[in-house]
């Protein structure tokens, strides 16, 4: 039997046992804030503008490495995915840039970039485009090589299959990579910004570090983690709508 | 629709004109396997061809060749440049909505009138806007010949459309496919392997055996067909030039045996 809403139930009791242990001393502030502290930090740090501006700054990173990973993955996807030389020449070295963990390229970007803006949204861009060109370039190869042909026998031009069976046709697979990508973003965003940042959310947690307080600490983390959660959104309504001929989606 | 509602059957014997479909001495090989062996085929423009055969007999490749959609380099494959193709499977966009992908391919103006027609005319002006995943598989051919109609060809090839729908709807579309012939008059090639669709409908009946035309049967029963005594004849004779003993087996065990070349009637 399924009770309803009862999936709230233990994050609920872990919350309160957490507001307890709090309360009477098991849990020390400095160990971990109270519940209720973060949620008292968290409006005030909102009404103050310290996070709204903070939060502001690290979005604005996540989405320009993201938007250019999107375009150089997308480029490189499609490329690849469409012709064979375009395969024969990209995705070797893309394969192989697949085998260096992103975050490893950390020192060498510092070295590159020194420590402003650059190397944060370039390792962002870098750790995004992956994703996105296998999605894309499994997606383009995967299309339905009969409703390629269907295409052609009735006379679609080259460009023509592209834009009506090939791109649609990878559309789902490509929206995984997406999806992937936003998550991957986010990841290296954290990482990324504690590489010497003077705004966003990753400076906000080194100042609250050297000050232990740990209630900052959490509200960062709650809104990291809502960012995540947000994404997920994001992609599930450009899905809906973009796919809405899946029979998943489809309500008759 | 301009052209004339109620065309003579026979009107490809009096045409004037050259045939809409000629293939001279086509040999088609897949490594080591002949598939066609030195083909010849004509078919007079808007005559009903139909080609039997087991799987296997090449008859899809033939009718590929004809769509175009396999080069075939160095022979002579005569076709009208307008050629529509209807899959087993209807093989629709599935992400296009009924009347795009009847339009697929259309150049100029009017376009969704002009698919809003071709629907009309198998009789799915209500499905216009649904999408493909939520038809059925009747419907799905129905959108799929409308496809193939509104681009108004010269030679439409039909490949096994019906082998996968159930026998009263498939009846229904034999009903329609003789109907639109005779209203649009293309040059047909039907690729079944059902004995009783190929003498339902063709004007003439065409064997494949290992890549050559084993047999030809002219078929001069008037439309529609009553399965009467010389509907069973010609049957029984296409029946013997496929290797089947037309006396003693019932339809269905036939198209058992048409399925599985080997023979063996699986039960």
């Amino acid at each position: 039997m399924r009770l309803k809403g009862g999936r709230w139930v233990s994050p609920l009791l872990l919350l309160l046992a957490w507001e307890l242990g709090s309360r009477t001393g098991v849990i020390p502030e400095r160990i971990l804030a109270a519940p209720s502290a973060v949620a008292e930090t968290f409006w005030a740090m909102t009404v103050s503008g310290e996070l709204p501006s903070n939060l502001a700054v690290s979005l604005a990173r996540a989405l320009a490495g993201l938007a250019f990973g999107l375009v150089i993955g997308v480029g490189l996807g499609l490329v690849s995915g469409l012709s064979r030389a375009g395969e024969a020449a990209i995705d070797p070295l893309m394969q192989i840039k697949r085998t260096i963990p992103v975050l490893a390229l950390t020192p060498l970007f510092i070295v590159w970039f020194g420590i402003g803006e650059t190397p944060k949204i370039t390792l962002i861009a870098v750790a995004t485009v992956f994703p996105i060109y296998l999605n894309l370039f499994s997606g383009v190869r995967g299309v339905d090589a009969r409703l390629i042909e269907a295409g052609k026998s009735f006379g679609l031009s080259q460009g023509e299959l592209i834009r009506h069976v090939i791109l649609p046709g990878a559309l789902p697979s490509f929206l995984v990579g997406l999806r992937y990508a936003l998550g991957v973003s986010l990841l290296v965003l954290v990482v990324a910004e504690q590489i010497n940042a003077s705004a966003g959310l990753g400076h906000l947690i080194n100042n609250a570090r050297d000050f232990m307080r740990t209630d900052i600490i959490v509200v960062c983390l709650v809104v990291y983690a809502s960012l995540g959660l947000g994404a997920d959104l994001l992609v599930r309504a450009i899905e809906a709508r973009a796919l809405a001929w899946r029979p998943s989606f489809i309500r008759s | 629709m301009a052209s004339p509602l109620a065309r003579p059957a026979q009107a490809w014997q009096l045409s004037e004109a050259g045939p809409a479909v000629r293939v001279r001495n086509f040999t088609r090989r897949f490594g080591d396997v002949t598939v066609l062996e030195d083909l010849n085929l004509e078919i007079a423009q808007g005559e009903f061809v139909a080609l039997l055969g087991r799987s296997g007999s090449g008859k899809t490749t033939l009718l590929r060749t004809l769509a175009g959609i396999d080069a075939a380099p160095g022979h002579e494959v005569l076709t009208p440049d307008a050629r529509a193709v209807v899959f087993q499977d209807a093989r629709l966009l599935p992400w296009k909505r009924v009347w795009r992908n009847v339009a697929l391919g259309l150049k100029g103006a009017d376009i969704r009138a002009r698919a809003e027609a071709a629907l009309t005319e198998v009789g799915l002006d209500h499905r216009l806007d649904a999408w493909p995943a939520t038809l059925s598989g009747g419907e799905a051919q129905r959108v799929s010949l409308a496809r193939g109609l509104v681009h108004d060809p010269g030679l439409l090839l039909l490949d096994e459309p019906f082998a996968a729908l159930d026998a009263l709807t498939r009846l229904r579309m034999h009903d329609l496919v003789l109907s639109l012939w005779q209203r649009h008059a293309p040059a047909v090639l039907l690729v079944t392997h059902d004995v009783d669709e190929a003498v339902a409908l063709a004007d003439r009946v065409l064997v494949l055996d290992h890549g050559r035309i084993a047999a030809e049967e002219r078929i001069t029963l008037p439309r529609p067909r009553a399965n009467d005594a010389a509907f069973q004849e010609i049957r029984g004779r296409l029946l013997n030039h496929l290797g089947v003993d037309a006396g003693h087996r019932k339809p269905a065990q036939e198209a058992e045996l048409l399925a599985f070349p080997s023979g063996e009637i699986v039960s």
